[in-house]
């Protein structure tokens, strides 16, 4: 639904050049919600910008619903005819709302369709209607600044909506909003996306939001995705880092002569009782470090991190073993164990 | 000089001074709010970024700005007469009145609209929305308590430049005061016209800021 392909953007700053990004393949499919995270400076405002061309790419193409958007450019600052009827088939919402002090709710609901040349009765029919479906129907008539942070989102979301996208830009959509908040506008995403199909690129920088709303999710570091796939694989890639991170359990090694290992559990793995199984075939004495139990993406996972007696020479076996029950096993800080778990991955 | 002898000069005055004003507000705000948006529009970083265009503006306006009004007013003498066919007359004193104004209100609209946030502007952009709608649907609504306030001060300059008027044959009050007040040394009658003049500027004061304080109530009371 989106396609980005080498897209890069530099910016002049006093006569030096910022690359801000660099070279990001970015695929998001139909239907879903797809979360790119990264610190601030990562480049991930950028990216959503040169997604609706707010920014123009210095070089790359980006594709949205099979439109060539950076075809449509026009010459200059100047948005062209062509990509603003484009732009009002991608809704964008964002952190700071943007909403017109100047409008009612309902007119600024209305100004996308304004900008569409639809008629009024229509306009106030359509405004009213998405106003229910964002839950604030009795607001039509208030001001913006009489409203609540989550409910100026809710109206900053109708408005993006009334054009009928196919794709939502969501930057930062939560950042300025109270996690109880947050969490009723990421359901509210979550409802759209399947009650109208509609496609969710969003960028955040709280991984909380990817764990609660992203069936895919990219990592943005220094202008590059580093990592991405659906939060799935993610999640079964050994090493992830969003994987570690979306999913983090800590815990320290009690001596040098130990291995902490951690063990992933998903599907039916989770149902097994496999520590104490660990225990008896192999009479080892083993530490959980600690555990947590969590729903990512609507599946239930665990994650435990573990610690077995002996360097990781000694525990090849009992690794192995659990690797046989279909868990994922990262061995944790030790480059030289890693470095071994790959070969015996290979 | 008695109350009935000066009471149809005040009168004839005070409607003049009125008249230049009103009028000489009308084409300030045509020419200088068009102006003032290009201003803003034009610079760097604008949606119209031009260099050139933006630096002649400019330079126009202050120089219409570092000229003292009275040396504009006489220095505008024959393209007045040009223009009008006289510059004796509130009907002639129109013109160099709206010129000396425009530049001054262009800055103050360039103030006012440059202070609109710039993620209305963005979020219009996303929407499709082009120049005409950005101007006409966020920069002036947005910005327009701010834009009461700088025409309000605005009348209040063009009252004390009609005054002056008043010395190169335009009529209006400044000429009472000056033919009867300074001229013939009638000091009652002086005051009298200050004090209309500051009549006339503490309404309009009042006005703006009652204008400004009905918008920006707009959303803060139900």
């Amino acid at each position: 639904m989106i396609t980005t392909t080498g897209l890069t953007k530099v910016y002049q700053s006093r006569g030096r050049d910022i690359t801000a990004l660099d070279g990001v393949d970015l695929h998001v499919r139909e239907g879903e919600v797809y979360g790119v995270i990264g610190q601030s400076g990562a480049g991930k405002s950028s990216l959503i910008r040169c997604v609706n061309l707010l920014e123009r790419p210095t070089t790359g193409t980006v594709t949205v619903d099979g439109v060539d958007l950076t075809a449509l450019a026009g010459r200059g600052r100047r948005a062209g005819k062509d990509l603003r009827r484009a732009r009002s088939r991608i809704g964008m919402v964002f952190q700071h709302f943007n909403l017109l002090s100047s409008r009612t709710v309902q007119d600024n609901v209305e100004l996308p369709l304004e900008i569409l040349g639809v008629s009024g009765k229509e306009r106030s029919r359509k405004a009213l209607d998405l106003l229910d479906l964002v839950g604030l129907a009795d607001k039509a008539k208030a001001h913006p600044a009489q409203l609540s942070g989550g409910q100026k989102q809710r109206v900053g979301i109708a408005r993006a909506l009334a054009g009928d996208p196919k794709v939502l830009l969501s930057d930062e959509a939560t950042s300025a909003l109270d996690p109880e908040t947050t969490r009723s506008i990421l359901q509210l995403l979550r409802d759209l996306n399947q009650q109208l199909g509609l496609t969710v690129l969003l960028i955040t920088h709280e991984m909380d939001v990817v764990k609660t709303v992203c069936d895919s999710a990219a990592l943005m570091r220094k202008g590059r995705i580093v990592e991405s796939g659906t939060v799935g694989e993610l999640l079964a890639t050994p090493g992830s880092q969003l994987a570690a991170e979306l999913f983090p359990v800590t815990g320290d090694a009690s001596g040098p002569e130990h291995t902490v290992i951690d063990v992933t559990f998903h599907g039916e793995a989770a149902t097994q009782p496999v520590v104490s199984q660990l225990a008896r075939t192999y009479n080892i004495d083993i530490s959980i470090l600690g555990a947590a139990m969590d729903t990512v993406a609507g599946k239930q996972i665990g994650r435990m991190r573990i610690e077995l007696p002996g360097r990781y020479e000694d525990n090849v076996v009992p690794v192995g073993f659990l690797r046989e029950q279909g868990l994922q096993v990262d061995v944790v800080d030790d480059s030289r164990a890693t470095a071994l778990v790959k070969e015996g991955a290979k | 000089m008695t109350w009935s002898e000066m009471q149809p000069l005040l009168s004839q005055g005070t409607y003049d001074s009125l008249y230049m004003v009103l009028w000489a507000t009308v084409v300030t705000i045509g020419l200088g709010l068009p102006l003032g948006v290009l201003l803003v529009l034009t610079d760097k970083g604008g949606l119209l970024q031009n260099r050139p265009v933006n630096k002649v503006i400019g330079v126009i306006v202050n120089i219409g700005r570092s000229l003292p009004f009275i040396i504009l007013l006489i220095a505008l003498i024959p393209f007045t007469t040009w223009f009008v066919g006289t510059f004796i007359g509130p009907s002639a004193m129109i013109v160099p009145l709206s010129i000396g104004a425009i530049p001054f209100f262009a800055r103050l609209v360039e103030t006012s609209v440059r202070e609109v946030d710039h993620g209305l502007v963005e979020a219009v952009q996303s929407m499709g929305g082009g120049i005409p709608t950005i101007v006409w649907k966020v920069l002036l609504p947005q910005a327009l308590p701010s834009l009461v306030s700088a025409i309000t001060t605005t009348v209040i300059t063009l009252v004390s430049y009609s005054a002056l008027a008043g010395a190169v044959g335009g009529g209006g009050l400044g000429s009472v005061a000056i033919t009867y007040g300074y001229q013939r040394f009638e000091t009652n009658f002086m005051l009298i016209t200050v004090a209309v003049l500051i009549a006339i500027v503490t309404v309009v004061q009042l006005l703006g800021d009652g204008v400004v304080r009905l918008i920006a109530r707009r959303g803060r009371t139900s």
